[in-house]
């Protein structure tokens, strides 16, 4: 069981009432009908009811992944911890996790919170986020907490859709700039290079918070690294902290003068500073993923609260480590966090924590957000909207070894490059399909767009390419979180292999095997190798969107079944 | 290899402290090399205590090839009691030797930073010789990784 105060159970079970809805609906267009059955189901005032408490209120949204209109979103079925967060939140999914936290089957927070019956509750409930839904929210928090409130943005915010990357982020600021957040941190952003980040963030006008990214030579620092805003009567001092891996996790090429890290010792001096300074409450705006912010929480004295990022989970209540309250507010817009404090003589005596999911047939759009948005989308809007193909089942990114995206992916890559083996990079963002769904040249986009697309071809040998399973693998299967990097597995396509996740490195992947001819790859053979994301500087290759359309466009319908050729062990 | 020599390191130097560099060139990749012979001369094949010296590396190499090392010993830096000599060497490199800092009571504190290239996931070792033939030792694993999938 979580441990962390039970505030919210009382308001998850207002949804007792909704039972699993069984409707297995032949309806083949998701979407068109969902809206009258969601809100019959649930109301707009039942997703935003909270007893308000005490003097500050916190919101949080993150990883929206630049997804500005609502999507479909499934959780994943494997999110396997290691070491001290095995089997514990965020690594209990599905109908664990609704039973760790009593969550009624059938209701809203079922259907945002776990992959159990995904489509049938899809169908119920529709599609979830759109910035348009999030600024709804805001809005009403604010109405009702007015001074208290502060909106606090997690990064992952300006790439990974087609608008973002063709407006080089700029219709996420544009329309961020709306919700008025009062700082936020990153992570993908610095994918669009150092001289457009720095170009945004000047004109930002809310404080761009990173106290670990220090220019390499000097270490002096590059952006402010806290801010203090006073509500309620209270100074809320608040750190942001960028992935400390981005330059290893993405083309370091790109930020070629930047260097990150968790920086502790100099966080340490930052939360102390701000204490100096009068803050009464001290919050880690965050997105160092939540693994490493529950062990940070253990190290790092004088946080009141983390406030997660990275990973995409999301918990339906806070985890307290020591005094630390950790929240995980999910990504792609679909929830937004709310956390009342009730903040006197500098600590934190009460608080109430919900996570809102954001059900965009239940929420009404904000007007001014939706007009905003319409006007970005609109010189792409037709493009966007074109049938590449069909998909028969779900296609979903979320899983720590696979997920039926990718396997398409994969196959593109195999198909269409000629090779008989694919890499697809784990990275966990990219919302899902339903079955008999038209695959739109924007929800291939979701998936893949970002700067360094090229979609290689190159031949690696056997041990080459255990050596790169072994290496990713250690960067998600580390017992020590501050090694872990945050993504899940690098996909493959034509191999099949067996990980043993509680093994050292060089020792977890074995039984390598080319699933085209059955046999075992030999380590010193060369194979055909084609892949996407590489982080190096002049990979060669069409954009992997374009690989897909093709694929597509000769495959017409895909129907990927989830099977996996990675068998797992150990976990 | 050549290599910069940052504002740091430029007073890490100036405060007395005098570096040889020893850049292990190309060569085959042993899992081990020579790091346990050059402790063995450089400490007389006396065992180094644990502590007094703090290495700080990053967990994980942003850059294997510019790896930033700082190191600091625990000294009063009296013509009584101070630090002569730190070496570090890296057990995972194609040769371990990657430098030895000089020190005097002069140089007023004992301690430097540098950038170091590591080829793969390894230990870095610093081990400091007092002027009372007293030996000390820190140790730091940093992780090389090929990178690519987070996120």
């Amino acid at each position: 069981m979580p441990t962390g105060r039970n505030a919210t159970r009382r308001d998850l079970l207002q949804f007792g009432a909704a039972t699993a809805a069984a409707l297995a609906a032949a309806g083949l267009d998701p979407g068109g009908w969902t809206r009258a059955f969601a809100q019959q189901r649930v109301s707009e005032a039942d997703l935003l009811a909270f007893q308000p408490v005490g003097n500050v209120t916190l919101v949080h949204i993150t990883d929206i992944h630049a997804q500005l209109m609502p999507v479909w979103f499934r959780e994943p079925t494997v999110n396997l911890g290691v070491g001290e967060a095995k089997g514990v939140p965020p690594h209990v999914t599905g109908k664990a996790l609704l039973e760790s936290y009593k969550i009624p089957a059938g209701s809203p927070l079922a259907y945002a919170l776990a992959d159990v019956d995904f489509e049938a509750l899809a169908k119920t409930y529709g599609r979830v986020g759109g910035l348009d839904r999030v600024a709804t929210i805001v809005q009403a928090i604010r109405a009702e907490r007015g001074d208290r409130v502060v909106l606090l943005d997690g990064g992952d915010t300006w790439q990974n859709s087609w608008t973002s990357l063709a407006t080089k982020g700029q219709d996420m600021v544009d329309c961020m700039a709306l919700l008025k957040p009062d700082a936020m941190t990153a992570h993908w952003e610095f994918t669009l290079g150092e001289a457009r980040v720095k170009e945004i963030v000047d004109s930002l006008g809310f404080p761009f918070l990173c106290q670990n990214v220090r220019e390499s030579e000097f270490q002096d620092e590059v952006f402010k690294g806290s801010t203090v805003v006073e509500r309620g009567g209270v100074k809320v001092g608040i750190v942001g902290q960028a992935l400390p891996y981005t330059p290893i996790a993405n083309p370091r090429w790109m930020i070629p003068n930047w260097s990150f890290g968790i920086r502790e010792k100099e966080l340490q001096a930052e939360v102390d500073k701000l204490r100096a300074g009068g803050a009464q409450l001290v919050v880690l705006l965050s997105h160092n993923g939540f693994d490493v912010d529950r062990k940070l929480a253990g190290r790092v004295s004088g946080l009141d609260v983390i406030l997660t990022g990275h990973t995409h989970d999301a918990l339906p209540e806070p985890l307290k480590i020591g005094k630390t309250l950790l929240v995980a507010s999910g990504s792609h817009g679909k929830f937004v966090s709310r956390l009342d404090l009730d903040v006197r003589d500098g600590a934190v005596r009460d608080f109430r924590y919900r996570l809102i999911p954001v059900l965009a047939d239940v929420i009404k759009p904000d007007a001014a957000m939706a007009a905003t948005i319409a006007k970005h989308r609109a010189p792409h809007a037709k493009m966007l909207a074109e049938e590449v193909g069909r998909t028969e089942t779900t296609l979903y990114r979320r899983g720590n070894f696979n997920g039926t995206l990718d396997d398409v992916i994969c196959e593109a890559l195999i198909a269409e490059r000629d090779a008989e083996i694919s890499l697809s990079p784990g990275f966990r963002w990219g919302p899902s399909l339903l079955p008999g769904q038209a695959i739109t040249r924007e929800d291939v986009y979701n998936a893949t767009a970002m700067t360094y697309p090229a979609a290689y071809r190159m031949a690696m040998t056997g041990a080459r390419l255990k050596e790169i399973l072994e290496d990713v693998a250690d960067n998600i299967f580390n017992p020590d979180p501050y090694l872990q990097q945050g993504g899940d597995m690098v996909r493959v396509g034509g191999l099949a292999y067996t990980i043993d996740v509680g093994k050292p490195i060089g020792s977890r992947i074995g039984d390598l095997t080319l699933t085209r001819t059955g046999q075992p790859l030999a380590a010193d053979k060369d194979y055909t190798v084609a892949g996407w994301a590489s982080v190096n500087e002049g990979t060669e290759g069409p954009a992997i969107w374009d690989v897909v359309f093709a694929h597509l466009g000769r495959k017409k319908t895909v129907a990927p079944t989830g099977a996996s050729t990675v068998k797992i062990v150990g976990a | 290899m050549t290599m910069t020599v940052s504002r740091r390191e430029a007073l890490a130097l100036s405060a007395g402290a005098v570096a040889v560099l020893a850049f292990g060139s190309a060569g085959p990749a042993f899992a081990k090399n020579d790091s346990d012979d050059l402790i063995k001369a450089f400490t007389g094949g006396k065992t180094p205590t644990k502590g007094k010296v703090r290495l700080d590396l990053p967990d994980i190499a942003e850059n294997g090839n510019t790896v930033p090392l700082a190191f600091s010993v625990e000294s009063p830096m009296t013509d009584a009691s101070h630090v002569t000599d730190v070496l570090i060497v890296a057990d995972g490199n194609p040769r371990a030797g990657v430098a030895t800092f000089h020190f005097s009571p002069r140089s007023g504190v004992a301690e430097a930073a540098t950038r170091i290239r590591l080829a793969e996931t390894q230990n870095v070792i610093a081990v400091a010789k007092m002027n009372d033939g007293s030996l000390f030792m820190d140790t730091r694993q940093v992780k090389v990784t090929i990178g690519g999938c987070g996120g």
